[in-house]
């Protein structure tokens, strides 16, 4: 038996049955690191002598016969825009590459507390602020089921390393599509929660009308336990929704029979993979065996989803990201090659004026800023700060974020009348599957378009739920998209949970060979 | 079912790639924004970020199509109105605490440059 096949569930079920201890499961989980993430890029920091530490304490305190949390003696990866006290957080970012918290995100803290086993941070697109996770300031991931290709992003390293089998449970955040689009890419099964079930205490704001941290495992039921730890109102996170959770795992026993599902045709065919309208017209065809009628519906405006979200969203983080400043925390530039510069431009612009400089030399404090955050931002973090401070700016805001926030309005009114009429809507996560390295990278508004499936959800607010449910001809996953109305993830996860009792793609592993190939790049093999 | 032909997914996009964008930027006004943003471009990126800006702003156009005078604008998916917590005294973060990632300070303050300008 290979460990670190097992899901997070069966993994559990051994550590109780006393077949399996938690030192035994991080060891194996570790080694699988060791081999593959030097070329996989997974993870930013991996904490092995802690989490063996700790793994050792849950297996003493168990023998011990005490009590111990949910995800006792479970290893578990956190994006690296999750605050950690213990291990920086540095949102792939150069202006954070040093960064400590001073605190744990809530997140974080609840993890610990149901003692599960955090190992390390895993790599994204710089702030979330990306779809392929060649964004990060620290290299690129690659996607297990082939090298060549991206796993999608921003949470491409939290996808990755599920399904290269070098964790059982990740955490994430979902913006515009970033748990759902990299799970759909990997093969994994992801949850974008509603708004407000998930403190994002902690969690590195990039918008925070969109943000929601949530789960990422290899099944419906993983996804299940670990959701069931991160909910929760949260006193320091005013978004918070009050009242209880469910117990979403002891939930999924209940079979959704006789509800209806949407399917929705217009994301299907013109513009979308053949295989991809394929695969999802067979899932539908599985729900409607399980007893679940399957009726076509459409979201009228949903084709103006990607312009409304990136308005708002560009926008938002062109206010958040204010706050790195180069004085309070992270990267400063070199002040005193900023002085230099800035007194030989103040020597040109007495001179020569305008002939000489495009514009007026800054004040030493405007230039620091300035420099700090030119020299630590990478560019697509400076290009939707332009894009969001051009859309707020005098004369331009009501062409560009109003309108868009009324067009908000409409798509969640959209979600609003489906939900009048079935429970849960089924589509692509994505148009097309995994794409190669490079592909997109000089084009941003393309990367942008590869959104238009997922960033629905945000902007309503609503869940979402990616898992795997078919292959394409050349081996790569396909993901099918479940979105429900607020707070009805336990919906999503029910169907989610019997449609994997009927299929078998999320056993589905990445080929030896293609891990091989990883794994050579590094010049050992495990 | 609304018909695939007039405006799907990716449709807007491609059929806008192959014309001059209506909306484009011109480099004084990435300059002015780059400063609003504190940001500082050298200017072959003002150059560069005027063209995609261009380009993605000519995508966003698309918002326009839709008749929204009757619709109220939405800035945040619960739309709550002012959640209030105790008025407790409580422990913030310590001094040392909130200082230790900056990148200047004297024990006590953040330093920063001169505020006022040259002098």
């Amino acid at each position: 038996m290979d460990i670190t096949d097992l899901t997070a569930c069966e993994l559990i079920a051994q550590l109780e049955q006393r077949q399996l201890s938690s030192s035994e499961i991080v060891d194996a989980f570790l080694y699988r690191i060791k081999h593959l993430d030097s070329r996989l890029g997974a993870f930013l920091h991996v904490d092995e002598e802690q989490a063996r530490r700790r793994a050792a304490e849950v297996d003493r305190r168990r023998q011990a016969g005490e009590k111990v949390g949910p995800l006792a003696g479970l290893p578990i990866a956190i994006k690296d825009n999750i605050c950690t006290c213990d291990q920086k957080t540095t949102c792939a970012s150069k202006i954070l590459a040093n960064f400590q918290p001073p605190f744990d995100a809530t997140i974080v803290r609840r993890i610990r507390e149901a003692d599960g086993i955090i190992v390390g941070k895993t790599n994204l697109d710089e702030f979330g602020m990306g779809g392929s996770n060649e964004l990060s300031a620290f290299g690129p991931v690659r996607n297990p089921w082939d090298p060549d290709r991206v796993p999608g992003g921003s949470s491409g390293g939290a996808a990755a390393a599920l399904a290269a089998g070098m964790v059982p449970l990740s955490v994430g955040s979902d913006t515009g599509g970033s748990i759902r689009q990299p799970a759909a890419l990997c093969g994994v099964t992801g949850l974008k929660p509603t708004y407000g079930r998930v403190s994002r205490f902690g969690l590195v704001a990039y918008a925070s009308s969109l943000d929601q941290i949530g789960p990422l495992g290899r099944t419906a039921e993983d996804v299940a336990l670990l959701l069931e730890v991160l909910a929760g109102h949260d006193p320091r996170d005013s978004t918070s929704v009050p009242g209880g959770v469910p117990p979403y795992r002891q939930l999924l026993n209940n079979r959704p029979e006789g509800i209806r599902l949407g399917l929705l045709v217009d994301q299907l065919g013109q513009g979308v993979d053949e295989e991809i309208t394929q695969a999802i017209s067979e899932a539908a065809k599985v729900f409607e065996r399980l007893g679940m009628p399957v009726i076509e519906i459409g979201l009228p405006h949903h084709h103006l989803a990607v312009a409304c979200y990136y308005i708002i969203a560009t926008s938002e983080a062109s206010s958040n990201l204010a706050r790195y400043d180069g004085v309070h925390f992270g990267y400063r530039t070199d002040e005193r090659a900023m002085e230099e510069e800035l007194a030989q431009e103040r020597r040109l612009w007495a001179e020569k004026g305008l002939a000489a400089l495009p514009e007026e030399p800054d004040p030493p404090i405007v230039r620091l800023y300035r420099k700090s955050r030119a020299e630590g931002f990478g560019p697509e973090v400076k290009r939707r700060i332009m894009l969001g401070t051009y859309a707020l700016s005098a004369g331009y805001y009501e062409a560009y974020y109003l309108q868009a926030a009324k067009v908000r309005r409409l798509i969640r009114a959209d979600y609003d009348q489906a939900f009048s009429q079935v429970a849960a809507l089924i589509g692509p996560v994505t148009p097309t599957p995994a794409f190669r390295l490079g592909e997109k990278i000089q084009d941003p508004l393309a990367m942008y378009l590869f959104d238009a499936f997922t960033v629905g959800a945000n902007l309503a607010g609503i869940c979402a739920l990616a898992l795997p449910c078919g292959q394409t001809r050349s081996g790569l996953p396909i993901g099918l998209q479940l979105q429900g109305p607020p707070f009805a993830e336990h919906v999503l996860l029910q169907l989610a949970y019997w449609f994997q009792k009927e299929t078998d793609w999320h056993r589905r592993r990445p080929p030896l060979t293609a891990l091989d190939r990883i794994a050579a790049g590094r010049g050992d093999t495990p | 079912m609304r018909s695939l032909a007039g405006s799907p997914w990716f449709g807007t996009a491609r059929k806008r790639r192959g014309v001059v964008p209506q909306m484009s930027i011109a480099p004084e006004e990435v300059r002015k924004v780059a400063l609003l943003a504190r940001l500082l471009l050298s200017e072959d990126e003002v150059a560069e970020m005027a063209t995609q800006l261009s380009r993605i702003l000519a995508y966003m156009e698309v918002l326009r199509s839709v008749d929204t005078s009757q619709v109220e604008p939405m800035a945040h998916p619960l739309e709550l109105v002012n959640v209030f917590r105790d008025d407790k005294v409580r422990p913030g973060l310590a001094r040392e605490e909130a200082l230790k990632n900056a990148p200047k300070h004297d024990g006590e303050c953040y330093l920063v440059p001169a505020v006022l300008g040259p002098v």
